[in-house]
């Protein structure tokens, strides 16, 4: 099975993010970088299945060359292979991301063939836009489901008793059963691939890269590609920063002092 | 709500271990009316304390840092807080394998026990190391894994238990200061954070990697910069979970590619001081809020650690697959000279530094500190080289502590010869005659920030006539050449000219000048108005803090001349002891006064080549002051102070003059000198074999604040009647009788190792031992140890100085010395001087 798995380099930031003098971005001096939390799973996922089932997993991603660190650490989880598309870094718009991933896409599958899987993180960790997994599925002409907290490889159809939603299209065909959370239950999709999926933070548990994983990874040989493409509607006016919440704290004593006004509180709740 | 502490006695800045430990022993000593103040949450507010790796290997060469690694180790341990799991470092060199044989000399100094692994026996203590890749060990079974954060935790209990205020998630905004007690001098006077202003006397800065943010907000300045000490935590690994410990085997130091792997429960942490360094200033660290896990543990920059890994794997290969669950740059303090920063701090005063301390030596340099404050100076040992007052204006840049720390990062697990020099920063401060030297191929040592010359390659020519080697082994050749030994001899057959240009003097004017030197010094200042004397300074408990000149200049002026390794403390000194009532002005001529040096039989010659004055020792009586003008050809006339003094044993003067008349000075008496075989003379002469030969002690080898004037063989026969700092203990130590130690020189009488090669004791705090190699301990826990050692030309010997009980100070004692863990013959020659004893060439 051939899998791309479409990750984001995204700041890694502590309790409180700071906007930076331009108003339009994070301030990440003093900010490490990781992989959105979703797409991590998404990786994970597909190291997964390719180590049950055989394959390679491909990760692609859209942004300057720092987010080749994200590529590698993906390899050092697993992947097998890597792709740039190389952006100035600036912050590209959903429409205009969507359209250099489908670009990029469509000529990695010119030249090596079609993936069979194309997993998306839910949304990214720093914009959350929930669009370029959807903008890039259509684009492509596949299915697309999101939220994804469970995938199951099914056997080709006519082995498998289907629920009759998918687009099989016939004897040996690749099929999948994904799974994702409704409010009280499951909603369960079953279709045929090529597909794209919108993996969830959940699905599983990511694995660290091992020592050998990370220093295996610094063999990888990065695919850059050079796309430019038109921006989208959507523009970035500015970065607001609310208030800090802050939640008021009363202590009522230390040790024995307190235990009377702590029943006083308690009781006011009526919860004794 | 306790109501906000609105003053304060004291006012500790920063809760991590040294904060800590610092409020429990201040209250241990009797202080009240504490606060300590953290920006951060209790009982990890984000410093270096919260991801230290929390182990404490006891040996280093350097002793204040070892006895004061092993005091905290001790106090961890009396809390029952630390596992001994014992630690192995190990070498892939030969050269690390001798510098083991080094790290035992130094564990047998401190009485830290140790002992040499094959790499058999290596594995049998860690069966996953791979002794492929390794010569040997050495092993410390006494090296512990601490609770640092409990330690903390307990020891700032101990102090609220008494009162101490604790203020967390508070952050200091300001330190306030009011100007005096003297002109431009000021006074802490109060903490502004974010929760109130706290009235206070004194403020200690104990915050690591924020200290020197927290001294600039009072105009002061502590030199370290936050720097980056990778580690990364892998696992889960059977082999370690199985011992079901947090610590179940030793750790290991691959001392040769810089790193530790030390197991953490089922996880073995990996640590590194191999990477590049990477240094950040204090403003780039994020505040608690912003930082993803805690300010100090910044985002780990793979690539730098990357070669770490593979070398981890060559000496654990299970590490391979173990999985990197953590990994941090973590931040740490560093200085310019890889020392912490302890005590009151120039600037201003009761404005204490804590700072530039690891886990490893936090609860005892707390100790240290605490003491500091309560009775005018550490007890538990000396800190000299700790002393915040030790750094001059050059080293106190941010450029300068960059340079140097970027030097010695890796160096953290070096190889270091003792007499290493730095190669970052130099020519700092040079004296007049720089080119001169230059040019006569003067290789230079740099004594803090002035270069010296220790030996000129001019005089090349001396070894062949004097029929002089280089030494067998090269480490004991390393920074020291036999053109050393060669300026020796010539100067005790004819006569050398020194440098003396670092030289810190200082001058006290006015009329309570030479009452207020009377205080200082522990021998009398109030001599006639030309003459000299030679005196300790003492700190409150007796012992040493100084050992200097003082020159009776006019009826109003004192001068002060020390050596450059101690002036920067001898100056903060002077002033924080100077009357506030105006009568005393306190100058540094340092840099307006140059000084040389001209001894030897044929210096009197020499100098009466150029000056009329009568040079006998009825016309300059040894320890004389004299103006006079010398006959510089056509520079004309050059006026300067002669001071018949010696600190090498032979006839001659120190001449003071006018920097900008220094050179012209040389140039004419080198011309003078021609004839009489006057040679430039390096500091080896002047500051190592004229002085040992002659059995003079120096301030930071044979004298510290642990010993007193008797114990060194400098007391004079009464005491002044004045008072002085320090004399109630004086008195009280020659009341008790004959001192228990006596300072001595001892001639290594056989220096072949067991490879038959000499061998040359370097200085550095070798063991002298009884011939049965039994340590030699006096009543107080002071070891006997080599305090200087080095060359004898003159008397054909390889000479070191000890303090050695009094039973065995008699000559002829026979003893040893430990040098590269193996015992070489040594034997009592003298508490005074093995070469002209009776001083007779002095005072020809």
């Amino acid at each position: 099975m051939r899998i791309l798995c479409c990750i984001k380099r995204v700041p890694a930031p502590g309790a409180k993010i700071n906007v930076a003098a331009d108003g339009c971005s994070v301030d990440a001096a003093h900010l490490g970088f990781t992989t959105s939390p979703h797409e991590e799973c998404a990786v994970e996922e597909a190291v997964q299945i390719t180590e049950r089932g055989g394959g390679e997993v491909t990760v692609l991603t859209l942004g300057s060359v720092e987010a080749g660190e994200q590529l590698r650490y993906a390899a050092s989880v697993g992947a097998h292979h890597g792709v740039l598309v190389a952006s100035d870094g600036s912050s590209w718009d959903p429409q205009r991301t969507a359209r250099a991933l489908t670009t990029a896409i469509e000529s990695l599958e010119a030249d090596s063939g079609t993936f069979d899987l194309i997993l998306f993180g839910n949304e990214s960790a720093d914009s959350g836009g929930f669009q370029v997994g959807v903008r890039v599925a259509c684009a492509l002409g596949r299915a697309i489901v999101n939220g994804v907290k469970g995938i199951e490889l099914l056997e080709r159809k006519g082995e498998v008793e289907g629920k009759g939603q998918s687009e099989g299209k016939g004897e040996g065909e690749a099929r999948l059963r994904a799974r994702r959370e409704i409010e009280g239950g499951f909603e369960v999709y079953e279709f045929g691939l090529p597909a794209v999926l919108g993996i969830k933070e959940g699905i599983n548990l990511p694995r660290y890269p091992t020592m050998r994983g990370r220093l295996a990874s610094k063999k990888l040989q990065i695919t850059t590609l050079e796309l430019d493409c038109v921006a989208g509607g959507q523009k970035l006016r500015r970065l607001h920063r609310p208030a800090e919440t802050v939640s008021e704290t009363s202590i009522l004593g230390q040790g024995d002092t307190g235990v009377a006004a702590a029943v006083d509180v308690i009781e006011g709740l009526g919860l004794m | 709500m306790d109501e906000f502490p609105s003053s304060a006695k004291c006012v500790v800045i920063g809760a991590g271990i040294v904060g800590n430990c610092l409020v429990g022993h201040l209250t241990k000593l009797g202080w009240s009316d504490l606060v300590l103040v953290d920006k951060g949450p209790l009982p990890n507010p984000g410093g270096s304390t919260g991801h230290a790796s929390n182990f404490i290997f006891p040996v280093d060469h350097n002793k204040e840092m070892c006895l004061l690694g092993v005091q905290s180790a001790n106090q961890y341990r009396d809390l029952g807080l630390s596992v001994d799991s014992g630690g192995i470092e190990v070498a892939r060199t030969q050269q690390r394998m001798d510098e083991f044989q080094r790290r035992m000399t130094s564990a047998k100094a401190w009485g830290v026990d140790a002992q040499l692994l094959s790499p058999e026996e290596v594995r049998e203590l860690v069966p996953f190391v791979n002794t492929d890749v390794i010569l040997g060990g050495f092993y410390c079974p006494s090296v512990s894994v601490v609770d640092s954060l409990e330690t903390g935790t307990v020891m700032r209990r101990l102090a609220t238990d008494n009162g101490c205020r604790v203020l967390a998630n508070t952050e200091v905004l300001d330190v306030v200061t009011t100007p005096g007690p003297n002109p431009g001098e000021s006074t802490v006077s109060a903490v502004v954070t974010s929760a109130g202003t706290i009235e206070t006397e004194y403020v200690v800065i104990a915050c690591g990697v924020w200290s020197n943010r927290i001294a600039n907000m009072a105009d002061a300045y502590i030199p370290l910069v936050p720097a980056v000490h990778q580690m990364a935590d892998v696992g889960p690994i059977d082999m370690l979970a199985h011992t079901g410990k947090e610590i179940g085997y030793p750790i290991v130091r691959d001392m040769d590619t810089y790193c530790y792997e030390r197991q953490s429960s089922g996880s073995m942490e990996v640590g590194s001081y191999a990477h590049r360094p990477i240094l950040h200033h204090p403003d780039e660290i994020p505040s608690n809020d912003e930082a993803a896990l805690s300010p100090t543990e910044m985002p780990f920059t793979p690539d730098d650690f990357d070669p770490q890994m593979e070398q981890a794997i060559e000496l654990m290969d299970m590490l391979g697959d173990a999985e990197i669950k953590y990994a941090i740059n973590g931040l740490l303090s560093l200085t310019p000279d890889a020392m912490p920063c302890l005590g009151e701090v120039p600037d201003v005063r009761n404005l204490w530094s804590a700072a530039a301390v690891w886990v490893k030596e936090g609860p005892g340099m707390a100790q240290a500190v605490a003491e500091w404050m309560t009775y005018g100076y550490p007890r538990v040992i000396d800190v000299h080289g700790s002393d915040i007052a030790r750094f001059y204006p050059e080293e106190r840049s941010d450029e300068h502590i960059w340079a140097r720390a970027s030097e010695h990062f890796n160096k953290t697990y070096g190889i270091v010869h003792p007499a290493e020099q730095w190669e970052s920063r130099r020519n700092l401060r040079v004296g007049p005659y720089f080119s001169r030297q230059q040019e006569l191929g003067a290789f230079f040592f740099q004594a803090r920030t002035w270069e010296r010359p220790h030996w000129f390659e001019s005089n090349t020519d001396l070894v062949q006539r004097y029929g002089l080697s280089e030494r067998p082994v090269e480490w004991d050749n390393r920074w020291w050449s036999p053109i050393c030994n060669a300026e020796h001899l010539n100067l005790r057959e004819n006569c050398g000219l020194v440098d003396l240009s670092a030289f810190q003097v200082y001058e006290l004017t006015g009329p309570g000048a030479v009452a207020y030197a009377e205080r200082l010094a522990v021998n009398k200042v109030d001599v006639a108005v030309g003459r000299s004397i030679y005196t300790p300074w003492l700190t409150p408990d007796g012992g040493f803090h100084s050992d200097l000149t003082m020159m009776r200049m006019a009826e109003d002026r004192v001068r002060i001349v020390t050596g450059v390794f101690d002036g920067g403390r001898d100056k903060f000194w002077i002033r924080r002891h100077m009357p506030s009532d105006g009568s005393v002005r306190f100058d540094d001529l340092t840099s307006d006064i140059t000084t040389l040096g001209l001894w030897g039989p044929n210096a009197p010659a020499v100098l009466a080549q150029i000056c009329d004055f009568d040079l006998s020792q009825d016309g300059s009586p040894y320890g004389s002051l004299r103006e006079v003008e010398l006959n510089c050809g056509a520079a004309g006339t050059v006026k300067a102070t002669l001071f018949r003094i010696s600190y090498v044993g032979d006839t001659g003067w120190e001449m003071y003059l006018n920097w900008n008349d220094g050179p012209a000075l040389w140039d004419t008496l080198m011309r003078a000198g021609g004839e009489y075989g006057l040679r430039p003379t390096g500091g080896s002469v002047y500051s190592i074999s004229g002085r040992l030969e002659k059995g003079y002690r120096l301030m930071g080898a044979e004298l510290e604040s642990e010993y007193n004037p008797l114990e060194a063989g400098l007391a004079r026969p009464r005491v002044k009647a004045t008072d002085f700092i320090g004399k109630e203990a004086y008195l009280k130590a020659r009341d008790a009788g004959d001192p228990e130690v006596q300072m001595c020189v001892l001639t290594v009488e056989d220096q072949h190792d067991s490879q038959g090669r000499k061998r040359y004791m370097q200085g550095g705090n070798e063991p002298i031992v009884t011939p049965d190699g039994k340590r030699i301990i006096d009543s107080h826990g002071r070891v006997s140890r080599v305090t200087t050692a080095g060359p004898g030309p003159s008397v054909g010997k390889h000479l070191l100085m000890s303090y050695l009980p009094a039973e065995l100070a008699s000559p002829g004692t026979q003893l040893g010395v430990v040098y590269m863990n193996e015992i070489f013959d040594a034997r009592v020659a003298t508490t005074g001087a093995v070469f002209d004893p009776d001083d007779s060439r002095l005072k020809s």
